[in-house]
């Protein structure tokens, strides 16, 4: 069991978990991902690291309830624990070593963009973080990010908080104000990856993208992670979950994760009917 | 007076076989077992021994059974065996033990495994636990896998007195035993149940462990304080046919498909919270066991047709006769002599159909079976909504990339000094499917018992 030592709700459905799982912590890295499952009869379910604490032992994820088992995860309190916690998982991220870095988080990719900012700003690198979500409510971690970035841009769709519209919006204004940015890390919907790489490219600015693949063991051994990369076929979980972004087939990565949409809403109608059944009764 | 004929393994009928993922094979009652052992001869020189990868007393354990005296027989089992009720449903007998037997000659040979079987199940049943009064030594073994050759080699050191640390990275120990074998030729309770008996024995398991992530095998080695560590990570990645459309969606490595019903247990999706998708009609690619296993889980999760696609003949397919029969009797239809070359999709990026070529067979290749090869212009599709991969599994590079010092083959396995399970690095071990490729559970074990052997020898000359 792996105790929950810390729970904030940072966002309406975005919520913030530190766990206890000295084993873990003591390796991780940004850009690795752990695995978890809930109970007995969960599912496993991959989750980026946002923080780690070795001296604590824990290992802080973020998630968001948009499935059965995040919403699960929800649930829980501190003091209660999830059964299984696996990792760190992946490779950790290269980080460049100076130069000017844009780092930017879409949503709750926000979240693991984090680490690595930080990660950035102790090797002296110069960054310019760029956050977007749908509205102010759901932007996370924005005031950790501004204070460790050089620069700190926000943007949101409704133009609640920070320049309105999207983060590929600030990007561009970025370049076309000529700032030189030596290399673009962006983690989030696989559209804004897209969207990202599709500004990048054109000017050969090196990008690395995190992709939140389908996955079951996360060490290799199910496939259910598979990416095309350059044409080639690899796994998100022991080649990734980082790739250089010029390489990546995102169209086929969006397909990928719908495989599961239909018997996922399934499960999420009968547990919500279960949920009502239990109220019910009371 | 002519002997007895082999007693019939009693079968559930295919019809219902179908509707659910009971056990198949119900096993010998004891009047059966009874009847079974009594046609055994007792030779001299029991050849079917040799046949064993590890060494049971065969004759022994039978000569038990006929005295009617179960807890000698599982005893006597034990002793070299320590998962006889797994060991008795999937080990191959007919190429092992049984294909030794003087009565094999005559075409019957003495139903060994389905023995081990009755006594693995009855000693299980009983509950009863080793004892534990031998002498306890300080040095510490790491484990790394609780698989067959993982469970094995722990279990053995275990008696020898070491302090045995499994490390598993999964949330269930029993590897391939827990998330390949499907529940109705190997019942996770029977896994379970051999698996507490290994831990009774004083081995620890530590789940949740992906050793080359969460710990590397050099600080197992450095930091926390274990003096050999055996590595039996098995074949843990999935080959792929690298052909066009692979990555749709409705894809799956055998490996994924089976974890997902066998250790996610998705057949009881959504009380099992991880989810399948199998349409009416199922290709599944390959002929070993694991494509078998495949195909007849398809069945039970409502497939209506059912395809195996295998490249060769019959003949050569690599897959347990009798697993074949199984597949058969449940309505799997057979597609021999045809490879895939493309998947077709859906606009939306579900697979539609699978192209495939006619194959004929040509000149024996390395292995000794003839070589298949394609008959130009022979393509033609079958239409199909899930396709499962089951061509084979390559080691995985998890340990390899983490570990110094440690020397693989160029397709990743663990290069071994001899049979033992020696490796190029000083204190480490390997076996099973990480040193030989897929092989049987059984082998797997072999490769565990000596290496077992091999670092008990190891530690008395070391320490």
């Amino acid at each position: 069991m792996y105790e929950i030592v810390r729970k904030e709700k940072l966002a309406p459905g975005i919520k913030l978990f530190e766990i206890k799982a000295p084993w873990v912590a003591r390796k991780a890295a940004p850009g690795q991902f752990i695995i978890l499952r809930v109970d007995e009869t969960g599912e496993r379910i991959p989750l980026t690291i946002a923080d780690f604490n070795r001296d604590k032992g824990t290992v802080t994820i973020v998630a968001q309830e948009v499935g059965y088992t995040t919403k699960q995860l929800g649930r829980l309190e501190p003091g209660d624990a999830v059964l299984d916690f696996t990792g760190p998982l992946g490779q950790p991220s290269e980080l460049p070593d100076s130069g000017t870095v844009t780092c930017i988080g879409g949503g709750v990719g926000i979240a693991p963009v984090y680490p690595q900012v930080k990660a950035l700003r102790e090797k002296g690198v110069y960054v310019i973080t760029i956050v977007g979500a749908r509205s102010a409510e759901y932007l996370i971690f924005t005031g950790e990010l501004e204070e460790l970035s050089n620069e700190f841009y926000i943007a949101t769709d409704d133009g609640s908080r920070g320049c309105k519209g999207f983060v590929t919006g600030v990007l561009q204004e970025l370049l076309e104000a000529d700032r030189s940015i030596d290399h673009v890390i962006a983690i989030g919907p696989v559209i804004m990856m897209k969207a990202v790489t599709a500004i990048t490219r054109p000017r050969n600015i090196s990008t690395t993208v995190s992709l939140n693949s389908l996955m079951v063991d996360g060490t290799g051994m199910c496939g259910a992670c598979r990416v095309t990369i350059d044409g080639e076929t690899k796994f998100a979980c022991i080649n990734g979950p980082e790739f250089d972004a010029f390489k990546v087939d995102f169209d086929e990565q969006l397909r990928r994760l719908s495989f599961y949409r239909d018997p996922e809403a399934k499960a999420m109608a009968k547990a919500e009917c279960r949920i009502r059944n239990a109220k019910g009764a009371e | 007076m002519p002997r007895k004929n082999r007693q019939d393994m009693p079968l559930l009928d295919p019809e219902e076989r179908v509707l659910h993922f009971g056990e198949v094979a119900l096993g010998y009652d004891e009047e059966k077992a009874l009847a079974e052992a009594e046609r055994c001869l007792n030779c001299k020189t029991p050849l079917c021994m040799q046949g064993c990868p590890v060494n049971v007393d065969i004759p022994e354990f039978i000569a038990a059974i006929k005295e009617g005296n179960y807890d000698e027989a599982a005893s006597i089992l034990r002793r070299k065996n320590n998962l006889p009720a797994i060991c008795g449903r999937v080990c191959p007998q007919e190429n092992q033990c049984e294909k030794f037997c003087v009565l094999a000659n005559k075409g019957e040979p003495v139903a060994i495994g389905a023995l081990e079987r009755f006594v693995g199940d009855y000693h299980l049943a009983r509950g009863e636990k080793p004892d534990r009064t031998g002498e306890r030594k300080d040095q510490r073994v790491a484990v790394v896998g609780s698989g067959p050759a993982g469970l094995t080699c722990a279990a053995d050191l275990a008696r020898m007195g070491y302090q045995v640390t499994v490390f598993e990275a999964f949330h269930k120990p029993g590897g391939v035993l827990m998330y390949g074998i499907p529940e109705f030729r190997l019942p996770k309770k029977i896994v379970e149940g051999e698996i507490e008996y290994v831990k009774s024995l004083g081995v620890e398991i530590r789940l949740n462990t992906v050793v080359g992530k969460t710990v590397t095998v050099d600080e197992l080695l450095e930091e926390h304080g274990y003096d050999a560590v055996f590595i039996s990570t098995g074949a843990g990645l999935p080959y792929f046919l690298n052909i066009p459309g692979e990555n749709l969606n409705g894809v799956y490595s055998a490996n994924e498909f089976l974890t997902r019903v066998n250790l996610m247990k998705a057949y009881k999706f959504p009380e099992h919270a991880t989810p399948i998708m199998v349409g009416d009609k199922v290709a599944v690619v390959g002929g070993g066991n694991v494509a078998m296993d495949a195909a007849r889980t398809a069945r039970r999760l409502g497939a209506q047709k059912v395809y195996i696609i295998y490249r060769r003949s019959r003949e050569e397919m690599p897959a347990r006769k009798e697993e074949i029969a199984r597949a058969e009797e449940e309505g799997v239809d057979f597609r021999l002599l045809a490879n895939p070359v493309a998947i077709h999709g859906t606009e939306e990026g579900w697979v539609k159909e699978i192209e495939l070529v006619k194959m004929e067979l040509g000149e024996p290749d390395e292995s000794g079976r003839r070589r298949p090869k394609p008959v130009p212009g022979s393509n033609f599709t079958l239409e199909v909504d899930t396709i499962i991969i089951a061509i084979g599994q390559g080691p995985n590079p998890l340990i390899p990339r983490s570990t110094n010092e440690l020397q693989v083959t160029e397709r990743g396995h663990i290069v071994v000094e001899d049979e033992k399970g020696r490796t190029s690095k000083k204190a480490v071990f390997a076996g099973g499917d990480v040193v030989t490729g897929a092989a049987t559970v059984i082998e797997a074990m072999g490769a565990g018992k000596r290496a077992a052997q091999a670092i008990d020898e190891f530690l008395k000359a070391y320490f």
